[in-house]
């Protein structure tokens, strides 16, 4: 069963792989992959050597942008993408969160001017284990906890 | 600092902060200099605040230039639903500089990317108030004739207080020592501890004002607001606790001076007022000289 999940099954799309388990749901909330049409797989619990369990998510005929790329990264960042053209995989590439992030996430705080005027957000990336996004604006920090997404 | 605006104290280097002092020195041998003739500076006041604002606009005045604006949002358009951006590049073609007050956190570093003129953030919500924290550096440097290796205490609420956050954040390029009196409930957030440890330098913590006052080259009082606590019965336990008396002067070191934001409830007894030490009045008066300072030198003046 596992074995069958994986990207040799895709002729074209994505695989996005490594999520882990519990972020899997979340992923395909910010992806909006619930509106998508074409044929998704995905899988929880799966078994990983890296990571013990992991998840994944198979888009059919779907590319994604360098932005949705980084979304998912806010909450699975140690996903793999892997682009599938004729069974063959073209890409793979490793997701990080951008030091810089505009448009993405929403402030947590309510008396944030993003909040109360359209206004693009923008957060700077705090170094620190954990997320830790500082907004441009109002300087409060937004955490793992209070993570929203546009 | 021509053309930058002040949104956030750590938008001026130390070098800049300092190069603003040295202008306000200047301005407070020589208050009255004709540098601002035919400029006119907008005073955007969302929420009401008194005090900043005649502080600013005095300093405009004794420039010699005008000011046009609003004291509260309640009688303009913005009351009709207009947004901060169009409210602000409407406002930055009639002049020169602006400065603001809004009580929404990030609106003032929002209004500077879109205003063409540069602005001064004059208090934006819990977030910033940039010039009152060059006005208390500069009242330390008047009273120590110095930044360096002072030991600085802060007193009351050191949890919502922003001017003292902003206040040892700026303090924390100098080498202070830092002594902290408050209820527990109200002590210093740790987001603002971060800065202090950084820079490895001391700090301490006390729930009894009359530990520290032997110790301390300057006193920053605050304001311990009632809303504050949940439970009432805990503010009346704690209000009096950290109130000031001319007594209690007695034990303190002969160059110390009290300081305070203003406006003062009963935090410092008026008694003290009359005292060498205390310095609060003078640190208003200072506002305008920092603020002509900051204006002059923004709009390439100085
Ligand atoms: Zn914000």
């Amino acid at each position: 069963m596992v074995k069958e999940l994986k990207v040799s099954a895709l002729e074209n799309g994505t695989v996005i792989d490594h999520i882990p388990s519990k972020s899997v749901f979340k992923v395909i909330k910010i992806l909006n992959l619930e509106n998508y049409e074409n044929q998704i797989l995905f899988g929880i619990n799966l078994e990983s050597k890296k990571f013990g369990t992991k998840g994944i998510i198979k888009v059919h005929n779907k590319y994604f942008k360098k932005e949705e790329i980084n979304k998912i990264a806010l909450v699975a960042p140690s996903a793999t993408l892997i682009t599938i053209k004729d069974f063959q995989i073209i890409e793979k590439t490793s997701l990080q969160i951008p030091n810089y992030i505009e448009g993405i996430v929403k402030c947590f705080n309510p008396n944030c001017i993003t909040n109360i005027e359209k206004v693009v957000t923008k957060f700077n990336l705090v170094p620190d284990q954990e997320i830790k996004l500082r907004c441009h604006y109002c300087e409060k920090i937004t955490g793992k906890n209070n993570l929203a997404f546009i | 600092m021509k053309g930058k605006s002040l949104i956030s104290i750590n938008d001026y280097t130390k070098e800049e902060q300092l190069r603003i002092l040295e202008i306000a020195k200047d301005f407070e041998s020589n208050p009255s200099q004709n540098l601002l003739n035919n400029k006119v500076v907008a005073t955007l006041f969302f929420e009401p605040s008194t005090r900043t604002r005649l502080s600013f606009e005095s300093a405009v005045c004794r420039l010699g230039g005008k000011v046009i604006g609003f004291s509260d949002s309640s009688s303009t358009s913005v009351k009709k639903g207009e947004s901060l951006k169009d409210t602000i590049i409407t406002v930055s073609n009639y002049s020169d500089l602006i400065v603001m007050r809004n009580p929404v956190e990030g609106s003032a570093r929002f209004a500077s990317e879109v205003s063409k003129v540069p602005v001064i953030n004059a208090g934006d919500g819990a977030n910033q108030h940039p010039t009152q924290t060059l006005l208390d550096l500069y009242t330390i440097l008047q009273t120590q004739h110095t930044l360096d290796d002072l030991h600085v205490a802060f007193v009351g609420d050191l949890k919502y207080g922003r001017t003292v956050h902003s206040l040892v954040i700026a303090l924390c390029n100098f080498n202070c020592t830092f002594h902290l009196v408050s209820p527990t409930e109200l002590k210093l957030p740790s987001a603002v501890k971060i800065h202090i440890k950084e820079k490895k330098l001391a700090y301490y913590q006390y729930t009894d004002l009359n530990d520290v006052l032997p110790l301390v080259d300057i006193l920053y009082m605050t304001r311990i607001q009632r809303e504050r606590f949940s439970d009432p019965l805990e503010y009346e336990r704690v209000k009096n606790l950290y109130n000031l008396n001319k007594s209690m002067l007695e034990h303190t070191k002969e160059n110390m001076k009290v300081l305070h934001p203003m406006p003062r409830v009963n935090e410092i007894d008026i008694d003290v007022d009359d005292s060498p030490k205390a310095h609060y009045f003078q640190q208003a008066l200072n506002g305008v000289y920092v603020r002509q300072a900051l204006i002059t030198s923004i709009l390439g003046l100085k």
